[in-house]
Formats: structure tokens, sequence, C-alpha cells
């Protein structure tokens, strides 16, 4: 795998008063914040630039988390586009019902993997847009169905948008394939997946006619977890208690979810009430602070 | 603390005085607790001139010490105070969040960032940023536990329930609550007092995200003016009607009143809470639109003091005695008898420190009003001899009480100060 160099700039600004001399700062990673600060000063200010080269994917544990994640990126644009069909199939042919049932589990794959497939050409807008996220006219995918199956409970005037949103998965499938990921892939992924939770799908609005949020949910954990998983040899090597952390705070997101689990899907997002949905938000939150702290495996040796 | 004058004495200082402390330590910094912040307090007040710009190593007061700060201090401008649900079930995990707690709040208190790690590219800063370049303005952090911590509906959630001081009992329903469940109660507390509101707001926030996974927050209640002096050198400041509040407070240089009503001593236990004190809440909503219709003489009956001048009824210094004996010509008491001052003067032994401040939360929908009114902090020994049996009286015949509800109410054991490398509540993990 191609090896990326990412330079991390911190400009330490230090500034003397009264002319007394102050000794320049310490340097490195750890010993900085005493005496830096985005402070400009008209005066006496010395700068000293401290450049901080990263190997990024350099160990060759990483590259391997990264291929491997890779390969299950590549499966869930497979599962993504298999099940989008019979998904797309029902709408064509018209059962609204058959459509309904395979709505939500067809998305499943899509929200395990977006943040990455969002890093493609237009799939996330053409796939995933809201109503309003783009101009009518070019309103299309998952969310521009749904509409129509529990608005209007009917398939009438969707099949050229079925087809559309076939050709679009196994158009991403395709080009999967070539998809060359890196390490810090996996760790910003991981936690973007968990902010889509926090910062949108806990108030419902992304389901918001068929109520299917706990379907992207959970989804969302799962790749979030998928992507912990490839790294937590790293992490674990690099920081134990962190490593524990970030595993404790999944069971709990998944204990906390397993209550709206019935034999045949997740229940309707509208059950949970308010404090319902805070305690859900809550303990992604809790998840999601130490998860943010798995880049340092980027940094080691 | 260790350093009263830091603490109560001057905290300002001249232009002059900081070049001549500059120049006798040879550098500036040496004054200074934190970098960044020293720096910048001192290059403002040479750049502006402002020969009262405040020397930021003096706008800091120290975490540590016999009791905690917060209490003592001359009291700050703004509050941001939250209190925290445990949602974690191990006690070691609760000391271990304390600590953490001690230690990032140490680091803030002295103008330092609220952890050490800020220069990684591959993680979030440690701090969350907002209080770069501001003075430490004073902050003080006041942790405080309540009595869920030492057991809920017969359960000893932790362990703790053989260490519970029987003064941390739950403030009983009192005349006149209108109490919201999602204002009150909770099982830990901090008071985050500043003179700029965006460092107690900072100090707040990082604490509740170093509490992730461990504790989340309850309710939050901002406060932006002190409506209470706990210091001689503070002037009585006014609430939202208007009125001078608690020119009889006790102030914190009166060591005596201090060991009376507000440090716990020794001989009263548990022993992890000698030094302590315990921190009564109450969210107490105005009716400010109506307050704004009673005539004047009507606002100063209420409260049995003249509104500008904050003199009791019948006298003209602010700080003149209240003659509750005083009777006008007709023969009725000048201070009337369900005036907030006579009925809260009436008991000696109810005297309470008051740290209180001013509030709004933007407008009720219901009444389509203000909602505004006094987030009100006092400190004492045994709440159930100080806080309930006045608030048990003013509650039911304060001629105030057609003014003001009380929303919110809490109750809290702040335990004694931390020594260096200690933390806050110790002594509790100890078992002591």
């Amino acid at each position: 795998m191609e090896k990326r160099w990412i330079v991390a700039l911190a400009s330490l600004w230090v500034l003397s008063v009264a002319g007394c001399g102050q000794p320049p700062p310490s340097s490195g990673q750890g010993g900085a914040e005493e005496t830096t600060a985005e402070t400009t000063a008209e005066t006496t200010a010395e700068t000293t630039a401290e450049t901080t080269i990263a190997d990024v994917g350099g160990s060759p544990e990483l590259d391997a988390a990264a291929d491997e994640y890779e390969e299950y990126v590549a499966e869930q644009t497979t599962l993504l586009a298999d099940l989008t069909e019979q998904f797309a199939g029902a709408v064509v042919a018209g059962d609204v019902e058959l459509a309904r049932q395979l709505y939500a589990p067809a998305r499943v794959p899509w929200e395990r993997i977006e943040p990455i497939a969002a890093q493609l050409g237009d799939y996330d807008p053409n796939i995933d847009a809201r109503e309003g996220d783009v101009p009518d006219e070019e309103w299309r995918g998952f969310h521009r169905i749904e509409k129509a199956l529990w608005v209007k409970n009917t398939t009438e005037g969707q099949e050229k948008y079925a087809r559309l949103l076939l050709e679009d998965v196994r158009s991403l499938e395709r080009e999967v394939r070539d998809l060359e990921l890196e390490p810090v892939d996996l760790v910003t992924g991981s936690v973007e997946l968990l902010n889509e939770v926090s910062a949108g799908k806990i108030t419902g609005e992304e389901e918001r006619y068929s109520h299917t949020d706990l379907y992207d949910i959970h989804a969302n954990v799962e790749g979030s977890e998928a992507a912990f998983e490839e790294l937590k040899p790293e992490v674990a090597g690099e920081d134990m208690a962190l490593a524990n952390d970030v595993e404790e705070g999944f069971d709990q997101v998944y204990e906390e979810l397993e209550q709206y689990r019935r034999v045949d899907g997740w229940v309707s997002y509208e059950k949970l009430d308010e404090a319902d949905r805070r305690s859900l938000s809550q303990k992604v939150d809790a998840l999601a602070e130490p998860l943010s702290r798995i880049g340092q495996v980027l940094e080691a040796g | 603390m260790s350093d009263p004058e830091k603490r109560l004495g001057r905290e300002k200082i001249s232009r002059r005085d900081l070049f001549r402390m500059a120049g006798a330590t040879g550098a500036g910094l040496a004054l200074g607790a934190g970098g960044y912040a020293t720096l910048r307090g001192a290059t403002d007040a040479r750049d502006t001139g402002d020969e009262t710009a405040v020397l930021p190593a003096l706008q800091t007061v120290a975490f540590h010490g016999p009791h905690q700060a917060g209490i003592d201090t001359p009291q700050q401008e703004h509050l941001h105070f939250a209190a925290f649900d445990l949602t974690s079930e191990s006690a070691a995990e609760i000391r271990d969040l304390l600590r953490a707690w001690s230690e990032a709040g140490a680091r803030m208190a002295a103008g330092e960032p609220a952890g050490p790690e800020n220069y990684s590219s591959f993680m979030p800063p440690d701090d969350t940023g907002e209080a770069f370049g501001l003075s430490p303005a004073r902050l003080t952090l006041t942790f405080g536990f309540g009595p869920p911590l030492f057991g809920r509906e017969g359960e000893d959630r932790f362990g703790f329930a053989g260490r519970r001081p029987e003064a941390l009992a739950e403030i009983p329903p009192l005349p006149g609550d209108a109490l919201e469940e999602s204002r009150s109660g909770g099982d830990l507390c901090v008071q985050a007092c500043a003179d700029d509101p965006q460092v107690a707001f900072h100090a707040v926030r990082n604490l509740a995200r170093i509490a992730r996974g461990v504790a989340v927050v309850r309710w939050s209640q901002l406060g932006f003016g002190r409506t209470a002096s706990t210091s001689v050198a503070q002037a009585t400041p006014r609430n939202l009607m208007g009125l001078k509040d608690g020119t009889n407070n006790i102030k914190a240089e009166d060591a005596d009143l201090m060991e009376r009503y507000v440090w716990v001593p020794e001989e009263e236990g548990p022993s992890w809470m000698t030094g302590g004190t315990y921190l009564v809440a109450r969210r107490i909503r105005m009716l400010i639109e109506v307050w704004d219709r009673a005539s004047l003489a009507d606002q100063e009956q209420t409260i049995g003091r003249h509104k500008y001048s904050g003199a009791p009824i019948g006298s003209e210094g602010e700080f003149d005695p209240v003659d509750l004996e005083a009777r006008g010509e007709d023969g009725e008491p000048l201070i009337p008898e369900d005036s907030h001052v006579r009925l809260a003067r009436q008991s000696d032994e109810e005297k309470i420190l008051r740290r209180g401040y001013s509030f709004t939360d933007g407008m009720d929908p219901e009444r389509g009003q203000l909602d505004a009114g006094l987030f009100f902090i006092c400190f004492q020994r045994d709440p159930r001899r100080q806080f309930v049996p006045l608030q048990r009286r003013l509650g039911s015949s304060d001629l105030l009480n057609e003014y003001i509800l009380h929303t919110g109410s809490a109750v809290f054991a702040c335990p004694p100060g931390a020594r260096e490398g200690g933390f806050v509540g110790e002594a509790l993990f100890e078992g002591a």
C-alpha cells in the first residue's frame, strides 16, 4: 500500500512580557500546552514552528487492518446491491406490502458503511437524500420511495426511482472494488458512524415516514464496531484500558438497543419517548468519547 | 484558604504595579499560574493602558485547601451549575471520576487546559478550547454528593449507605413548592463560578466530557449575575426584582460565623465531611410581569425594605439595624408581619451563607412571559436546622410568595477541600 505522509503543523506563538526573555516552549506532543496559545501579539513576538511528521499507515499491522476493512466494505456493498434488487423488484411489481417489508433491511448494509460510501462520487445524495436535501427534481433514492410507500401507500410512479436506485448501488459495488483505504479512514469512519446517530438519527429525522430508524441506528453501531475490531489489537497494544472502555461502550449501546428488538425486526421509532431517546443518545456519547481517542495508534512508534 | 489575601484581598492592580512586579521577578511569567492566560492579560493591560486591568495571576483562586473553593470565595459574577446522574454501578469508577475531575479542576482553576494532550493530529484535543486566551477569571469548582449516592429506594447502590451524613436528608416538601423533576435532585453536582461566563461554561463542559460513560448531566443552570455579596469588599447587588439582596449575608471574613453556621465541625460527623458543608439549590422563578405591576409601596411592604436604598422601612441606610418593633403613626409595624425581611430574621439558628445568581431561560411558553428568577444557592452546616425551617416559614406566609415559584430543588454534601495530589471526596472512598 502506498505510504501517505501527513504533516501536522503546529504553530507555537510565544510572546514575552515587558522585554523579559522567555525561554522557547518545550516542544513535542505533551509538554507544549503551557506556553501555547493562539494569541496574536503586536509586540515582541517570537514564532516557533513545530513540525511533526507522522507516518500514517506505516505499520504492516495497520495496513493489514485497512485491507481487512476494505473487504468488509466490499462485502457490505454486495449485500446492499442484492437486497436492493429484491426491494426494487417489489416496487416495480407494485407490491406495496412486500416493498415496505424489504425497505429497512435493504438499507442496513448502507448504514454500516455510509461514511466510506459517502466519500465516493454522488452516491450519498443519490441513494440517501432526505426530502429537502436536494432540489425536488433531483430527489431520488431510498427516501423518495419511502415517502410514496408510507405516505401515499403506493408504488405508483416509483418504478423509475427503483431502477435508478438499483443502478446506483450496483455502480457503487463496482467502484468500491478499487477503493484504497488508509488506517486513518477506519478511525474517522468508526466515529462518524456514531456521529450520524448523535447528530441526526436520534431525533427520528432519517426515517421520518417509515419510522424504521432503529434499523439504521443498529447498523451504524455495527459498522462502527467493524472498523474498531480491525484496529483493536493495535489499540489494545497501545492502551489496553482504552480498548476495554470502547468494548464496554459497544456492549452498553447494544444492551440499550436490545429492548427494542422483536422477532420480526425493530420496533417503530415512534415507540421511543423523549426519555428513551435521551438514554440511547447518552449511551452513544459514552461510547463515542473513548472511541474518538483510538487515533493514537496512528502516531505510535 | 492558604492564602486569604489572595482570595479576599486586592484583586486589581495598576499597570505600574504590573511592571514593578515583572521587573522584580525578572520575568512576568514568574507571576503566572497558566502560561497563555497570564501572557494575554499582561499584554492587554499594557496595550490598552488600562490602569485597572487585572493581572491574571491574581485572577486565580487556589483549587486545593482545607475547604473547597467557591464557598468562602468572594462571589464571582457568573455561574454554571450542573447536576449529574451516575450511569456507572461501580464505586471504583466514581472514585476515578472524582480524581479526574479534581485534576482537571485544578488545572482549569490555574488557567491551564483541562488536560495535557492538545496537539495530536489524530485525536480530539483534551481541552475543548473555548477558554484559550481568556483569563482564569477566578474560576472555582465546587463538587457535591446528592442523597441518592448513598442509596436509593432501599438499594445501597455503591456501599456508601453507612457513610451517609444524617444532615444529607432530602429536602422535604415545603409550602409553595412547584417543583419540576427535571430541574431537581442528582447524584453529583458541580458548581462552576467565574467572572467570565465562558470560563464557567468551559469548565462544566469539560467536566461533563470527562464524565462520559460514568455520569450524565441531569440538569444544568446558568446564572448571569450574583445576587449576594459574600465578602465585606463587595457591594450588595440587586436581584431581578430590583431589590438589594443579601444585605445581612454571612461574610466569609467572619471566621466565627463561618465556623458556627457553614463548616461541618469534627464532632458532627461523619469524619469525611469535617470541614465540608451542605449546599441547597432552589430554582426560584420570579413572576416578574406580575411584580412589575405592583406599586412601589407594595414592593417595599412585601420585602420590608426601601427599594432604592435597601434600608429597612423607616430607616435610611442599607446597613441600619432592622427594628422589628418600630411602629408607624397608625400603630401598625413599619415592617409588616409577613414581609420577607421579618420572616427571614426570626431565628438566629437559621443563618445561612447565600450565594445565588439571577437567571433567565428564555420564554415560558405556557404563560408567554420571561422565564427568569433567582437560582438560590446556600451553604450551611445542617439544612435540617437551617434552610428547611427557614423556607417552611417563608413558604407559608411570605408576602413574596405572590410573585415567586420554587421550580427546582436539590441538596448536596460538599466534602472538604482536596490537598495537592488528592481529590475532593477522597476520604469518603477510604471509608474514613
